[in-house]
């Protein structure tokens, strides 16, 4: 459920976070966006950065030239005059993802906890479509909405200390990719070939917030192809 | 004209090119970055006549050793960690002539954690998304995404002007120490605590080994968490300075490389005092006293006072 008026809270003396939905879903993260995007469009001076999360934004500021109460008037005003957008068809990006083996070591776990096959953890995976949240933590991780329940799991009880770039990992209701090699504690369930953070690229990443996302399984032969070419 | 100013014959434990920071990506996850302590890297550029917007190095505990390829002005601020120019050491806070040939290094800090050092011209690499800043884990910025390496070239841009020897006078530097107090406004998530608020602003916390520039853990009392509340929250954006308690009850101040956590943040340090953060070592006590808003802003009005109008005095 979308908030009608959002609510605040203070971050430290130059950040302001805005709420504008309780949960993760669809909607709110359109309607994020949506505040985002208007808020850029009426940037006051003294307004630094704007960064989206699923229903809650974090604006900072500089307090000497933008008051704090002057902040939050104008992002509710602003909020209240958004206008319901016509829905409109998201660009579909899609992932190939070798599945199981050397490159999914927990998709073994997450049929386990859902008394699935691996071959079922497969086939359901990938026959859903995505709704990309949002991008953050590193650059480039995908926070997917509209995972099925028939595939939650835990995150892992400590994180490893390296997950491979490319990795597709479930965490609760979440699926997400990771884009570079980092620590993390998702249970990982295949690997894409495809590099998904370019910052040489002059679109540093292959799918941005608000597309649809589908994963595609491959073969091994497919995915030692994709990395050949993907140089 | 770029010129290779120095090359780096041992790079230090952890030596990074930095400068004010990579805005505008954070929606894409990439994080801020930049120097930790802007004070110290805004001085060491000022000393050098190097525009605020130049990269400088930060060094972290012990800085390089290196061999001056050109003749140069450089300036080291922040810790105390001795700079010796062919075996003599210099003062920290003071633009220093070092010629071609010159053996250049660093003896371990006395006291802080990072030293900032900046060449006139202003240090040089090629900026990635608006910025040199290196990010480590991500391969972003610097010199090939990475630490400084033995063997790599530091290079600088011409010098725009002629370099006024100068220092900045001891009474404006910060003060250095073992037991550190940081001003914090409790929140965005101090509803999920009663008691551990108390707990948080009234216990001795130590900075664990485990610290670097994503985040510092602390190690103290638990910080209880209120019964029945959540310990997690939907993950949402983080700023520096933001006090994450994870189950475990033990607080993790994020500084600059994430932008986004799950996380319940109990209280967050105003920006006036993340410099101090940045200098306290692994093994430093501090205390985490509350402020409210209106005296954290005055505070960020007085540091940005502080920057603008640094007072340098000729050597």
């Amino acid at each position: 459920m979308l908030f009608d008026c959002p609510n605040f809270k203070v971050v430290g003396d130059t950040g302001l976070l805005t709420y504008i939905a309780d949960g993760i879903n669809k909607q709110a993260s359109v309607r994020v966006h949506q505040l985002v995007d208007a808020l850029d469009q009426n940037k006051p001076d003294g307004l630094l950065e704007i960064v989206p999360a699923y229903n809650s934004i974090l604006v900072t500021y500089r307090p000497d030239i933008l008051s704090t109460e002057l902040l939050i008037d104008l992002i509710a005003s602003v909020y209240s005059e958004l206008k319901l957008l016509p829905s409109v068809t998201p660009r579909i990006v899609e992932i190939p993802v070798l599945y199981a083996g050397e490159f999914g070591p927990d998709i073994e776990f997450v049929a386990n906890c859902n008394g699935l096959t691996v071959e079922e953890v497969v086939t359901i995976h990938s026959s859903t479509e995505y709704f990309v949240c949002m991008l953050g933590f590193t650059p480039g991780f995908a926070y997917l909405g509209g995972m099925s329940e028939q595939l939650h799991a835990p995150r892992l009880n400590s994180p490893r200390d390296i997950i491979s770039a490319g990795s597709v990992g479930i965490a609760n209701n979440q699926t997400g990719i990771y884009p570079i090699d980092v620590a993390g504690g998702w249970r990982i369930i295949g690997r894409t070939p495809l590099k998904l953070f370019d910052p040489f690229n002059a679109d540093p990443f292959i799918y941005k917030t608000g597309d649809a996302l589908r994963f595609r399984p491959i073969d091994r032969y497919e995915y030692d192809h994709l990395v050949n070419i993907n140089g | 004209m770029v010129r290779r100013i120095f090359e780096i014959l041992d790079p230090g434990p952890m030596t990074t090119i930095q400068d004010r920071g990579r805005f505008g990506f954070q929606k894409f996850g990439i994080p801020v970055s930049g120097s930790l302590d802007k004070f110290s890297s805004h001085v060491a550029n000022r000393l050098v006549g190097a525009s605020d917007d130049s990269p400088v190095l930060e060094m972290t505990f012990i800085g390089p050793k290196m061999v001056a390829l050109s003749d140069c002005f450089v300036a080291v601020a922040g810790a105390d960690m001795p700079m010796y120019v062919n075996g003599i050491e210099q003062p920290g806070w003071s633009s220093i002539k070092v010629h071609k040939g010159a053996l250049v290094h660093f003896g371990s800090a006395r006291n802080g954690l990072r030293s900032y050092l900046s060449v006139d011209g202003g240090i040089c690499c090629k900026p990635l998304m608006g910025s040199c800043s290196t990010f480590v884990a991500a391969k972003l910025g610097g010199i090939d995404g990475g630490k400084l390496k033995k063997g790599q070239y530091l290079q600088a841009d011409e010098a725009i002007r002629v370099v006024r020897p100068q220092t900045l006078p001891e009474e404006y530097r910060p003060t250095l120490g073992n037991n550190v107090t940081l001003r914090v406004l409790f929140g965005p998530q101090d509803d999920f605590f009663e008691k551990g608020l108390d707990t948080f602003v009234s216990s001795d916390y130590i900075v664990s080994p485990k610290s670097d520039r994503m985040g510092y853990r602390m190690q103290g009392p638990f910080v209880e968490f209120k019964n029945g509340s959540p310990m997690t929250i939907i993950s949402e954006p983080s700023m520096p300075g933001c006090v994450q308690v994870p189950p475990d009850g033990q607080p993790i101040v994020l500084f600059v490389e994430q932008t986004i956590g799950g996380y319940a943040k109990i209280a967050t340090i105003i920006s006036a005092d993340l410099d101090s953060l940045a200098q306290c070592r692994p093994g430093t006590k501090i205390n985490f006293k509350l402020t409210d808003l209106e005296q954290a802003q005055g505070a960020y009005v007085k540091y940005m006072k502080k920057l603008e109008q640094i007072t340098l005095a000729d050597i």
